[in-house]
């Protein structure tokens, strides 16, 4: 079968498995010649060639809640669970995610292996810093329970590992108490790049905190941007009876049967940004509570589920890296300076500050600050990314693992210093290297 | 409610389980695996069952359906729903030649549901209230080649249901029978799937919708409906040439 991943690039063609549970699962993988590449694929929610590879396992029906404790708020679940499930249940007993990342619908195994993030890496880190454990089938058809103190390597080296270690069964989470599902949301208006992040250094201490970049924009516009800023509203503060305000929404937008002409996602993404940032301009800053739907998952929200597709029949390339804070500004310029004089990226991108790295070989956030860029697949932006990759290299940065589906063996290796770690412990638990992905074979991690 | 369900760790099942347990309703599981039995007893717990219990049976042990359909009146009190769930996709080119394999799919998908109507049946009339729905399938709506055995044994199952409906409509029972189309579920895997595929989400979404507004004959999604009548709708003679 015919699969991709989020941005539609690469396609490759794949025998998909969906084990119902862990004896099925194990017999998959205990059966596993080392000749075809196997890997884990949730929700398919990575952009690139991560969960690509001639043999896919979903964890489609590895689905089951397992357990709720709400004392010490915690829910263990299997790893195709989603993050909007969890919601859906949790968000009516009080509880919500710690870290959300900008959609609902991606698995709990695919967040752990990514170790996503969201808008309040900086002050509560990423995902798996509230993993308290998983269950990880490795290639000998054990399940090791590991957490920060059990196999606490493993752990470390599964968590953001990319499902290259072995396979997620499933996991127990901590969660938040909140006692209103809405965000407080401060926007502000920042005229180009130095503004903004004065803006985001400023706010440091806001728990939320994200800026959409106009990439288009040169000169003293470069960066012309809002940012945006939330906290959790207190309903004990606030006149709202919490039973209306724990409510859990669903909004699904339609699925487009087909790719619409590249050009449409500029034109919408821009109409967005411009009727906010000219009304934004005007009003100077606003302050307003919205649902935590608008607020984090925007994307969810559009109307249109299968927004990959206004891409157009080709595809797109998302390109996220970090650099550290204090060469950020002057690599983040360099990149948006060479984005907008090719003319070649979307209109919008998305900003981000980074707190402290974690203990995870392979995650991807460190101090600093991540810019995402997408870009519709065309065979000219593939030189302009190796040039933009030299750029972040230069200024000690790395690239998103999820995110990608083009960087070379080099760019990776140099970015992510623990590689050889990584693969030390991963060699170590599967010796004849059956976990493997497009992505890995072509970074040298299997 | 209290709901039983039979083959209660299929994935409609599981998913149509899941929106009751949502509405914390009481329910009973039937099926064969322990494992995978427990493991749903969890799941619906979680997600806010007022209680789960849980039976096992190996569907073909025709003997043993009494035992474990008295298991889950104990534990229910009354039964206000039984939704009968369990089936399996025969390989066609396999029970064609082979009697054999014929009769144990016919038994799975027809036989062992005429079993447990029959018991089924005895409850509800004593209780005087309640639904029993089954899966049964578009596929017996018409003999096509490619899976012609599991046609018969849901069609042999409609049809039962249809006579059964009229037995205890004045014991305010009502019958529903569920044909789904094409589900993208575990027992189709492999299969390459289309436009006119559906998730097990929401033909479960479809059954407990008809299931409570007394629908008689649920087709899921209800586009099938409108192409199983222009299926039954070709002359024979064209018919008995064609492929799919």
């Amino acid at each position: 079968m015919e699969v991709s991943g989020w941005g539609r690039h690469p396609v490759t063609t794949a025998d998909i498995l969906e084990p119902v549970d862990s004896e099925m699962l194990k017999k998959i993988v205990t059966a596993q010649k080392k000749s075809d590449s196997l890997i884990c694929r949730g929700a398919g929610r990575s952009y690139g060639d991560s969960s690509l590879a001639d043999k896919i396992i979903s964890s489609r029906f590895l689905d089951s809640f397992l357990e709720l404790n709400e004392t010490q708020n915690t829910i263990r679940c299997g790893a195709g669970v989603s993050l909007d499930a969890i919601l859906k249940l949790c968000i009516p007993r009080g509880l919500f995610l710690k870290v959300v990342p900008g959609t609902r619908y991606v698995s709990v195994g695919g967040a752990i292996a990514a170790d996503i993030h969201g808008k309040n890496h900086h002050v509560d880190g990423s995902f798996c810093n509230h993993v308290q454990s998983i269950s990880l089938m490795l290639a000998s058809g054990e399940i090791f329970f590991c957490s920060e103190h059990e196999n606490s390597e493993l752990f470390h080296a599964s968590c953001g590992g990319m499902g290259l270690t072995g396979i997620i069964v499933d996991a127990t989470i901590v969660l938040d108490k909140i006692s209103s599902t809405s965000i407080q949301q401060q926007s502000l208006v920042a005229n180009n790049l130095r503004e903004c992040f004065d803006l985001l250094e400023e706010n440091n201490s806001s728990k939320y905190s994200v800026a959409w970049l106009d990439c288009l924009s040169r000169g003293n516009e470069l960066g012309r941007s809002m940012v945006f800023l939330g906290e959790h509203v207190d309903a004990s503060q606030s006149k709202q009876n919490s039973n209306s305000t724990l409510k859990y929404r669903a909004s699904r937008g339609i699925n487009i049967p087909f790719s619409t002409p590249g050009f449409l996602i500029n034109k919408l993404s821009m109409s967005i940004f411009n009727k906010t940032y000219f009304n934004l301009k005007k009003a100077g800053k606003q302050k307003s509570n919205v649902n935590y739907n608008s607020f984090f998952f925007p994307l969810d929200n559009i109307g249109i589920a299968n927004w990959n597709k206004l891409y157009g029949s080709k595809g797109f390339v998302q390109y996220q890296f970090v650099i550290p804070s204090d060469a950020a500004f002057e690599g983040i310029q360099q990149v948006l300076n060479k984005v907008s004089s090719a003319g070649k990226g979307s209109f919008l991108s998305v900003l981000k500050k980074f707190g402290p790295e974690n203990k995870n070989l392979l995650s991807f956030p460190k101090e600093g600050y991540t810019l995402a860029l997408d870009f519709k697949r065309e065979e000219q932006i593939f030189p302009l990314l190796d040039e933009l990759d030299q750029i972040i290299l230069e200024h000690d940065g790395r690239i998103y693992l999820t995110k990608d589906a083009r960087m070379s063996e080099a760019v990776f290796k140099a970015g992510y210093s623990n590689w050889e770690d990584f693969l030390k412990i991963k060699t170590q638990f599967d010796p004849s290297c059956i976990f493997a992905s497009k992505q890995s074979n072509r970074l040298g991690l299997s | 409610m209290n709901i039983v369900i039979i083959g209660a760790t299929s994935a409609i099942a599981k998913a149509s389980a899941r929106i009751y347990a949502e509405r914390n309703e009481s329910l009973f599981l039937i099926a064969r695996n322990e494992s995978r039995l427990v493991e749903l007893c969890s799941d619906l717990k979680v997600r806010g069952a007022k209680s789960v219990g849980t039976a096992m049976l190996d569907i073909n042990k025709f003997n043993e359906h009494e035992k474990a359909l008295d298991s889950a009146a104990e534990f229910l009190g009354s039964i206000d729903i039984a939704l009968i769930c369990h089936g399996s996709l025969p390989n066609q080119q396999q029970v064609e030649i082979n009697f054999k394999s014929a009769q144990k799919e016919i038994n799975t998908n027809g036989v062992s549901v005429i079993s447990l109507l029959t018991i089924l049946s005895e409850k509800f009339i004593t209780q005087g209230h309640g639904t029993i729905a089954v899966i049964t399938s578009v596929a017996g709506d018409r003999g096509r080649q490619p899976n012609y055995v599991y046609g018969a044994a849901k069609s042999m199952v409609s049809t039962y249901l249809q006579g059964l409906r009229g037995r205890l409509f004045p014991h305010k029972v009502n019958i529903v029978d569920i044909r789904p189309g094409l589900v993208d579920s575990p027992m189709t895997a492999g299969m390459k799937k289309g436009a006119l595929w559906s998730s097990p989400e929401k033909v479960a979404s479809k059954i407990v919708k008809g299931i409570d507004n007394g629908k008689h004959t649920i087709y899921a999604p209800a586009y099938w409906r409108l192409i199983m009548i222009i299926v039954c709708a070709f002359p024979e003679f064209i018919f008995k040439r064609l492929k799919f």
